[in-house]
């Protein structure tokens, strides 16, 4: 089915009534493999050139060519990016899905569509324009091989004349996604004047979406969460990157070798200064990765949860033997090997806990592209003074699609190698110095690395006392696993702080991660608006918890754990440190369809919870609103 | 050798490790004596030396030599991607890696095919028992067919050749050797240190405690018997100064990417290792007979190693000071000018 979860019509129709303005989503649905991505993003930057917030949302399928692909532009004058539940003007290219597309859209909205596709008798609430794509794609191209690709193009031309683009705008938007590529500027540029002509010839306006110029995106950048990462891994100095290629992690480390092929190339010699191999697997990426963070160097891979899984010894391994490594989860939904092409926040669990035996690992968490270029540098530096793997959790919706973001910030702060074992040092500690020494009563002994003139010690998995030396004895495992615990709780004063907005007389809080944010920030705006109902919120940026948690929950009548899993993972984790009286506060808002939540879907869920007609958005349940509703695990 | 230095000036005690905790008579402990007699006569810096390995028997091994150089002992068939990891962090270590045939050849197949298809410059050493002896003598694929376990079963699934396989994935150097020959192994493993790109190394090593009883096609008797040297090896160190004379036609030489000597002096079958083709079906026909061929079966001293290949600068990785690493804030702006 279409990836609009709305299954009911329920909105009156108010067709042609009242203009809307730089507020409403357009999806596209059309085939893969067909170069509908270039006339989206091209649509897309001229939203963005017209000075008007908006964002895209590619949902396509785990194929290279002709399975339905639906991509979503959302243009909203408050600036709200999260996915829009409800779709405003289809443009149904794809006649798998033509039908339930339109079947599936609410009173009121508009459809462009492939004029022998017949959908105009499907619905009488809906504005229909039909429009001969084949027709008018063969005299702008006439290499028949290209039509396919360029007939897409046509519909960003009826867009702009219906919704009320600049042609020259979009021009410039055609020339920008399309660069160099003068032939193929040439044959799209006419497409988009065939589009626009036809529906200048032919359509009399009758919805009410327009778009009107704004000035909200000025020096803003479009970039991927994925290719932010990258950026931040190079500026963080990594040297070495293992990876095998997975959905949707891919890209980053591609946008990667990229990026280091044109600025880490050594300026005197032209040689790399950096080694990036493509890995048998996802386990030999890791443990090429711990290889060379082991001899020292910042090393990172990225993967999806399949590859975290695979990951699991080595983990293990490198939490106890304790080299730093950089991991990015790009997380999808699973299980293995689940929908590769959809989102998910599912790989918390797994990840906190990573490996055998007793483990706990340090993890990240960014809501935006800004946020994965600004938590990939640290990622090097937190691994490296902790020295012990660090995940960097993405999702799929933050990888690999485009975000508007303002431009990012030179890193202010040099690097942070973390305890390495100088000669000074050496000398301070006299005889005594022992690679697994906790020496200032953090957890975190001094490191020494192969060739660097300092003492050698034998890394193992198994048993070890202060000195690395092998131990089976169970004081000594003992230590080391206090100490390891010791060093977590050091980590979690250095971790990413949460974000917190307290808001006078709110009674509930939100707590909330990741890409989540984003419809959290619409939902609260829903919420005061629509019922009057205040919230404060609570954004996590990384595990382990910071103490703040439970000041925020004391404040608090009700607490809501928005995530995107079904099993209420962060919950999960939270309810291992709280006490039993917070933990009685925790509910759950929890979305887990593989598309990008959306802030209704969060709003509808925590009205229903606190006891209101969600329809109404009247409270039917007086006072305590709410315990033992919906939404618990 | 006491009280002898090395050309770094090095006692042989530096080269040392801890006790061994093998069991007596264990192959392995002969394989770490002459790795410390070849790092010791080849003057190695023991500060430039990575261990490495996997699990097992083997791949305790590594805590018994070179007692002042860094060890990893990683997991379970995992070790070669530690040590590409390493290499590639840092191009001026030495790295020998131990691993053993169950390490190799079972959990560890998948990551040996790649590191031999790389050529990154490691030595690695399978101490080749047949068997898994910390887990009590059960069979291990390299375990020929036909072979019995002291319980009486029979090993019925045609053994891996690791050397074939070495040598049909691309490694540039590889080798079989016993671990009861001293002066072939030491030979093989002075050569291995003059290589630059993928050494690999065969050792059959009995395991005394579960795989040397009558039956066993790895036992001390049986290998003894069915030894097959292809050549007889000697290696001239660069550093040495001496001539060899032999007739010419009976001894092939190869020089090797530091400048030193490998003679491979024939036996009464001609043997050429420098011919890909001719090494794989002399193992085949070797293996055919039920024998071991041993020394140096394959070579090819000028291949580009991984690291060269990948293009990396002439100092370690690992240690690049912040201004070659991190691009300046024009680079910064130029990216984002990009994306606007």
């Amino acid at each position: 089915m279409s990836p609009s979860d709305v299954a009911v019509q329920q909105q009156q129709s108010s067709a042609g009534k009242q203009r809307v303005v730089n507020d409403f989503s357009i999806q596209v649905a059309t085939v893969n493999g067909s170069g509908s991505q270039t006339a989206n993003l091209v649509l897309l930057r001229s939203l963005l050139l017209m000075g008007i917030p908006a964002s895209g949302k590619n949902m396509f399928p785990s194929n290279i060519a002709g399975l339905p692909t639906w991509y979503t532009i959302r243009a909203s004058k408050r600036g709200y990016v999260s996915r829009k539940k409800e779709v405003d003007f289809l443009v149904a290219m794809n006649p798998e899905t033509a039908k339930e597309d339109v079947l599936t859209l609410d009173a009121g909205a508009a459809v462009v569509y492939d004029e022998p596709l017949k959908l105009k008798d499907l619905r009488d609430d809906l504005v229909f324009y039909p429009v001969p794509f084949d027709k008018l794609v063969g005299p702008v191209c006439p290499d028949a091989k290209l039509r396919r690709l360029v007939r897409n193009m046509i519909y960003d031309g009826v867009l702009a004349k219906l919704l009320g683009i600049d042609p020259a705008l979009m021009d410039k938007a055609l020339n920008k996604q399309l660069g160099k590529k003068a032939k193929a500027v040439a044959l799209n540029a006419g497409a988009l004047k065939a589009g626009w002509d036809y529906a200048e010839a032919n359509f009399t306006k009758q919805d009410p979406f327009a778009l009107e110029p704004m000035n909200e995106t000025a020096g803003k950048i479009l970039i991927e969460g994925n290719q932010a990462a990258a950026i931040g891994c190079m500026m963080a100095g990594v040297t070495v990157v293992a990876w095998y290629p997975i959905t949707p992690s891919s890209s980053l480390c591609e946008s990667l070798i990229g990026y280091m092929k044109k600025y880490r190339m050594d300026k005197a010699t032209g040689k790399a200064t950096f080694a990036i191999v493509q890995a048998e697997d996802e386990i030999a990426s890791l443990g090429m990765v711990i290889g060379a963070s082991w001899a020292g160097a910042r090393s990172m891979t990225a993967t999806a949860g399949p590859g975290i899984s695979l990951m699991s010894e080595f983990t293990g391994l490198a939490y106890y033997a304790e080299t730093p490594a950089v991991i990015f989860d790009v997380q999808r939904v699973g299980p293995s090997t689940g929908l590769p092409t959809r989102t998910a926040q599912g790989d918390l669990l797994s990840t906190a806990f990573l490996s055998h035996g007793d483990t706990k690992h340090l993890m990240l968490i960014p809501c935006s592209v800004e946020e994965s270029y600004e938590m990939a540098i640290e990622a090097f530096d937190l691994a490296e003074q902790f020295q012990t793997p660090i995940f960097v959790m993405l999702d799929l919706d933050l990888g690999m699609n485009n975000w508007m973001s303002t431009p990012f910030k030179y890193p202010t702060k040099g690097i942070n190698r973390g305890k390495m074992l100088t000669s000074d040092k050496l000398k301070e500690l006299g005889a005594t110095w022992g690679r697994y020494k906790d020496v200032e009563g953090d957890g975190i002994p001094y490191r020494t690395i192969p060739g660097d003139g300092m003492p050698s010690y034998f890394t193992r998995g198994s048993g070890h006392n202060a000195k690395a030396q092998y131990s089976e004895r169970p004081d000594d495992y003992v230590d080391n696993m206090d100490r390891l615990a010791r060093k977590f709780e050091t980590a979690r004063k250095a971790v990413p702080a949460p974000v917190i907005e307290k808001v006078p007389g709110a009674k509930i809080g939100i707590i909330a991660y990741g890409t989540t944010h984003w419809a959290i920030t619409e939902s609260r705006d829903q919420l005061r608006e629509e019922t009057d109902v205040k919230s404060s919120y609570y954004r996590l940026r990384a595990y382990p918890f910071n103490e703040s948690l439970n000041e925020f929950i004391d404040a608090h009548e009700r607490l809501y754990i928005v995530e995107q899993n079904r099993d209420a993972q962060m919950r999960q984790l939270m309810k291992l440190e709280l006490t039993p009286e917070r933990c009685a506060k925790l509910r759950s808002v929890l979305h887990y369809s593989g598309l990008p939540i959306d802030a209704r879907s969060v709003s509808d869920d925590i009205l229903a919870q606190e006891g209101f007609d969600v329809a109404k958005k009247t409270v039917h349940v007086t006072a305590d609103a709410g315990g033992g509703m919906t939404g618990g695990e | 050798m006491a009280g002898k230095l090395n050309r770094i000036g090095l006692e042989p005690v530096i080269y040392k490790g801890s006790k061994t905790t093998l069991c007596a008579g264990c192959g392995h402990n002969a394989i770490s004596e002459r790795i410390i007699d070849a790092f010791f006569e080849m003057g190695i810096d023991p500060q430039q030396v990575v261990k490495l390995s996997g699990i097992g028997c083997s791949s305790k091994s590594p805590a018994y030599f070179l007692g002042t150089s860094h060890g990893f002992n990683a997991v379970h068939g995992r070790m070669p991607s530690v040590g590409t990891g390493a290499m590639l962090a840092n191009k001026k270590l030495i790295a020998i890696g131990i691993s053993g045939d169950g390490d190799t050849g079972a959990i560890g197949i998948g990551q040996f095919v790649h590191l031999m298809r790389r050529n990154i410059p490691i030595i690695y050493i399978i101490e080749d028992n047949g068997c898994y002896g910390l887990t009590k003598g059960q069979f291990s694929p390299t375990a020929d067919l036909g072979s019995k376990l002291k319980t009486g079963v029979v090993n019925d699934l045609p053994p891996i050749d690791t050397c074939a396989l070495a040598v049909e994935l691309g490694a540039t150097f590889v080798a079989r050797s016993f671990s009861g020959d001293k002066k072939q192994l030491l030979s093989i493993l002075k050569a291995a240190l003059a290589h630059r790109g993928t050494v690999m190394i065969d050792v059959i090593s009995p395991c005394v405690t579960f795989n040397d009883h009558e039956g066993s096609t790895k036992s001390y008797s049986y290998v003894k018997d069915h030894d097959d040297p292809l050549e007889e090896v000697s290696f001239v160190p660069f550093f040495e100064d001496i001539n060899v004379d032999y007739e010419p036609g009976t001894t092939q030489e190869v020089t090797m990417h530091d400048g030193s000597k490998l003679l491979l002096k024939k036996l009464e079958e001609g043997y050429d290792p420098t011919d890909k083709i001719g090494a794989m079906k002399r193992l085949h026909e070797t293996a055919r007979r039920g024998e071991f061929a041993t020394g140096i079966i394959y070579i090819e001293p000028d291949r580009d190693d991984f690291l060269e290949q990948l293009n990396v600068v002439d100092e370690p990785l690992a240690t690049l000071p912040l201004d070659r690493v991190r691009p300046g804030p024009e680079a910064l702006e130029e990216i984002m000018e990009g994306l606007r």
